[in-house]
């Protein structure tokens, strides 16, 4: 079909050394951030790439205020009346089935108050990153309690050590119930969590992945005795539940022998001893290295790209003792991920697509203080993700979605025949009409975006640098010429047309016809340029 | 792609020519493909449909069909929810297994003669992980094998080439397969692309603006860019036509509510009666990974499991009584499947965990009802490793929708099948070739000693053609394949030096034209 697609440079860690231009920056931050808002791009830019890096991997910023109670009791057979309204449910135990519903819709809310609020970090994104990595399921984990320590745990740990990360993850109570953990005991071991930490969270499904299944019954049985304390909602050890027998693994972890303990430590013993084990093996740095390499760069991983750029990035975690932030630093730094063919080539996940469409036209939420109409506005951007698949909180299951491990096609499969023109559908809502929560409706606003261009009377620059802005991949000079005479011109030929109208709104603004000229122009325009294919990709 | 012969590769369906039919066997027939196609092609193309369901997650096998004539090393496998067997319920005619009492709509198609069960369906080598079982279930691979291409992606590629470039056209209008629901499955995945495309609701398609088109440049955007184009194309296309078809069936049979498969099989009825020549129609059904309250404690019929089986089986007896109101019952057949069984043992909470081979079911009006396949083998005192041995091939279903469901010929099959795989008569004789019914045959496998410490004798009887003989382990896994060649009709005898095994069960299968039979053999 068309000739080889190649690199500029063979793929490598050698550093970016090429211009640090709005392109350069555009791309980095749209592969980070949701988007680029203007003004981070002129920021970034004054940072260059050194002090872009560093601000995006800065972890000195507090967290955010954990989720409140936004939701009225109802008909709960145990209401929680002791948190009152605005004030944070997540240290509170009450785990009756319809609070527990109302926590995990305020939850999920929260978050996606959180992703259109980031700071200046990779933070967010890191949080979909793991949440992917480590797929749990709210609705299956039912407790928004641990749901919301499981979560906190990823937070806080965005730019952490994988390491520790696995080994509080094996033991997280949300992980206990969701993967059976807390049933797993002596008598009946279960083997959901022994496979799923080696198959999808450490070890993967690569070439060289070999764990066997005795591997995975021994692990089952090592991980046996961990319960959860709903009092303390914290997990705990009970040893007269635990598998003291030695558990023999194969030889794909070099037939280590983990001698079977007795008492109230060997959970945590063997549990160390057995995350050691997984991380030895070379196969673990490998895998995360490619999942990496798969959300922040492109999915195909060429052989030259798995010599050059994933061998290399893997011993970099190793030799870091698994901390992932060097990792990070050395992966977005890279001239390989500013090679022009890495480009616009990935196709925008609905959280990506509807938070970056937010970000990029600054549109208003109200403020912090009218948090139930916060939640309720954050609430319809819930639902335009689920209903183009991609339900935060509650992957499709364990492996996390599609896009990113599902041969051949990965990004491909956000976009299909039905996810597409929901895509075009809700774009074109927020960008038109919008939607509107107790009064307060969310919507772009298209003017004012376009008043804070350089030269907006210029239909041509107008065109430019919202093209330029917005769009994942450029588009022609006819292109443009097209949609100027079009949207812009309104089928004339002559750029003073847009010009005047331009004008007059500024200077008269109360000229209502002229207004809703250039209100609707622009409107359109918008529209246009978010329903182009172009707009998918960044 | 103009190498691929456009409608060699369809026999036409419902064409029967009556010498065929009276006294001409499987094997005439085979060499009959040719003469056929020489005759009659291009003619009438068939206006069959295909639909497949998957139950996502690894449906409990032995507590959907169980095994009545094992019933008491069943129960001890799984003293915490074992069904009862007073609550089975009974197949005309047939004594050695019951179906798990939440499915009275597929007792009822069976009993009516829709509905063909086929037992422990499975491959060598099983693979527990979900994900890469589904994919294994969806390419058609071997266990090991990586296929970026699905199965039926492959026959739509093979039967419609260069889609999507020159469709829809004069022989093909429509979507060449649709997948209910927002997610693209690799089952339709073709060489270069999704051969189907996917919808939550018929009526509902959003119309585009219609750009210029810049080049795409020559990186992965560009290929990125070609992609969500083309799938804006496809949508524009083909959404007109969808919703056209959907309106025009203004009335159905009644479905249950709250069951999202009965839903989807609501639109695929309304679509198929509506008028596309659509062959395929996916839908799919999850949470069939029972690790945990597989059943209610006390009451063993009831339950999670209960419930989900009890959807299957009302949403498949709507669907069938729909396609029948709507009289399309004859053009429809369907089957089942999930990416694999689940281990014989039960486990400490009231679950199963991931298993390897089980029982499918294929249903239709043009289905031959029966059983295929004898009740799995269980050990006495069935222990953590232990799964039920495969006795039939996935692929051998596939490729026997594909010859004699959808009148794929020979060449044809080997395309999408990559491999030959024997074919079983799940459909009706004469629906496009003729297969021999089998019933439960004789004793073809005798092994001897048994149980045996170096050496076991293996006795089989082939009816002559293609005949395997293999040993696999008690989890299922191959360990030899003592056999695999051509031979005449008649018994034979192979040695199998097994000392290096390590004690236990073991399965010695035999499979030869349409027939396979598997038999245990104990190494000490």
């Amino acid at each position: 079909m068309s000739t080889e697609r190649k690199f500029q440079t063979p793929p490598s860690l050698a550093a970016y050394a090429g211009p640090w231009d709005k392109d350069a920056v555009k791309h980095l931050l749209r592969r980070t951030m949701f988007g680029a808002k203007k003004d981070d791009i002129l920021y970034f830019t004054g940072l260059g790439l050194n002090g872009s890096i560093n601000q995006l991997l800065d972890t000195s910023l507090p967290l955010p205020a954990p989720p409140v109670k936004e939701y009225a009791v109802g008909n709960a057979m145990v209401p929680d009346t002791i948190i009152g309204p605005g004030e944070t449910w997540v240290n509170d135990t009450n785990n009756d089935g319809t609070i527990a519903s109302y926590r995990r819709g305020s939850f999920k809310k929260w978050w996606v108050g959180n992703l259109i609020n980031q700071d200046r970090t990779i933070r967010e994104n890191m949080c979909i990153f793991w949440h992917n990595h480590f797929s749990t399921e709210t609705n299956d984990v039912s407790n928004a309690q641990y749901v919301y320590k499981h979560h906190n745990l990823i937070r806080s740990n965005a730019l952490g050590n994988i390491k520790s990360l696995v080994r509080a993850m094996s033991i997280d109570p949300a992980m206990l119930v969701y993967l059976n953990g807390q049933n797993n005991n002596k008598s009946a071991p279960d083997e959901n969590y022994s496979r799923e930490i080696q198959e999808l969270f450490v070890i993967g499904k690569g070439t060289g992945a070999d764990f066997t299944e005795p591997d995975v019954k021994e692990a089952a049985k090592l991980l046996t005795g961990w319960r959860i304390n709903a009092t303390k909602m914290e997990p705990y050890f009970d040893s007269n539940r635990h598998d003291t027998t030695n558990k023999q693994f194969s030889s794909f972890y070099g037939n280590k022998l983990i001698a079977g303990k007795t008492g109230a430590t060997a959970g945590d013993l063997e549990l160390d001893e057995f995350i050691n084990m997984l991380f030895a093996n070379d196969e673990a740095a490998l895998f995360l290295c490619r999942k990496l390499y798969i959300w922040f760069i492109y999915y195909k991983i060429t052989p030259e790209v798995e010599a050059g750029f994933i061998a290399p990035l893997a011993k970099l975690l190793r030799n870091n003792n698994y901390e992932v932030k060097p990792v990070i630093k050395a992966l977005l730094s890279s001239d390989h991920f500013f090679d022009m063919m890495n480009r616009g080539c990935q196709i925008k996940s609905p959280v990506n697509m509807m938070i970056g469409l937010l970000r990029e036209f600054e549109v208003k939420f109200p403020t912090p203080d009218m948090y139930t109409t916060n939640y309720g506005l954050w609430n319809q951007m819930l639902s335009y993700f689920t209903n183009l698949q991609q339900n935060l909180g509650d992957p499709p299951d364990v492996s996390g979605w599609k896009a990113y491990y599902q041969e051949p096609g990965f990004y491909e499969y956000w976009i299909n025949t039905d996810t597409l023109p929901k895509r075009i559908q809700y774009l074109d809502s927020l960008v038109t009409n919008g939607y509107t929560v107790s009064g307060f409706k969310v919507v772009v606003d298209g003017l004012a975006y376009v008043k804070k261009m350089a030269a907006p009377r210029d239909p041509n620059k107008l065109i430019d640098e919202l093209a330029d802005h917005v769009l994942g991949i450029p588009i022609s000079a006819q292109h443009k010429a097209q949609l100027k005479r079009d949207i812009l011109l309104s089928g004339q030929s002559d750029d003073l047309y847009w010009a005047t109208a331009w004008d007059l709104y500024i200077t008269t603004p109360s000229n209502a016809a002229n207004t809703k000229y250039v209100t609707t122009a622009i409107t359109n325009l918008i529209k246009y340029m978010v329903d182009l294919p172009e707009y998918q990709l960044c | 792609m103009n190498r691929r012969k456009f409608l060699n590769g369809y026999l036409p369906a419902g064409v029967m020519i009556p010498s065929f039919v009276n006294g001409m066997g499987f094997k005439a027939f085979e060499s009959g493909h040719t003469f056929l196609n020489n005759v009659l092609l291009p003619g009438g193309d068939n206006d069959r449909v295909f639909v497949v369901i998957q139950l996502n997650g690894g449906n409990d096998g032995l507590n959907t069909v169980i095994p009545l004539d094992q019933f008491s090393k069943y129960q001890n496998a799984r003293q915490n929810i074992f069904i009862e067997e007073s609550k089975a319920l009974r197949l005309n005619g047939v004594d050695n297994i019951g179906l798990h009492p939440a499915m009275t709509g597929l007792q009822e198609l069976y009993n009516d003669g829709k509905l063909h069960v086929v037992q422990s369906v499975g491959y060598p080598q099983p693979n527990f992980s979900h994900f890469r079982a589904t994919d294994i279930w969806m390419s058609g691979s071997d266990s090991r094998q990586v296929l970026n291409t699905g199965w039926l992606g492959r026959f739509l590629d093979e039967m419609y080439p260069g889609f999507p470039i020159g469709y829809p056209n004069s022989t093909m209008t429509d979507p060449l397969a649709i997948q209910i629901g927002s997610v693209t499955s690799l089952t339709l995945q073709g060489a270069a692309q999704p051969m189907g495309m996917s919808i939550s609701n018929p009526s509902s398609f959003y119309s585009f603006v219609n750009n210029q088109i810049d080049p795409a440049p020559n990186s992965y955007a560009g290929k990125e860019l070609s992609f969500v184009r083309e799938m804006s194309k496809q949508t524009q296309k083909f959404g007109e036509v969808i919703k056209a078809a959907n309106a025009k069936v203004t009335t159905q049979s009644p479905y249950p509510t709250s069951n999202s498969l009965a839903d989807q099989l609501k639109i695929v009825a309304r679509l198929i009666k509506g008028g596309l020549k659509t062959k395929i129609y996916m839908v799919n059904y999850g949470g069939f990974d029972t690790h945990s309250n597989q059943t209610v404690a006390g009451d063993t019929s009831i339950g999670y499991h209960a419930t989900l089986l009890g959807n299957v089986s009302n949403a498949i007896k709507a669907f069938m009584d729909d396609l029948k109101f709507q009289g399309v019952e004859e053009r429809v057949v369907g089957m089942t499947y999930s990416e694999f069984g689940r281990r014989i043992l039960s486990n400490g909470s009231t679950g199963t965990d991931h298993g390897a081979a089980a029982p499918l079911f294929v249903f239709g009006a043009m289905v031959q009802a029966g059983v295929s396949g004898t009740t799995p083998i269980l050990p006495m005192k069935a222990t953590v490793g232990d799964n039920v041995p495969y006795q039939y091939d996935f692929r051998s279903i596939y490729a026997s929708i594909l010859s004699n469901w959808l009148c794929v010929n020979d060449t044809t099959l080997n395309n999408v099948m990559l491999k030959n795989f024997q074919k079983l008569p799940l459909t009706k004789l004469g629906t496009c070739s003729i297969l021999n019914p089998v019933g439960n045959p004789d004793q073809l496998i005798v092994a001897y000693p048994n149980p045996f410490h170096k050496k076991v004798t293996i006795q089989f009887k082939s009816a002559g053609g293609h005949t395997m003989i293999q040993v696999m382990d008690s989890a299922g896994r191959l360990v030899k394949i003592l056999i695999d060649a051509n031979f005449e009709a008649g018994t034979f005898r192979v040695d199998f030096d097994g000392e290096y095994l390590s004690a236990g069960l073991y399965y010695i299968r035999l499979q030869n034209q349409v027939i396979q039979q598997v038999k245990s053999v104990i190494k000490i």
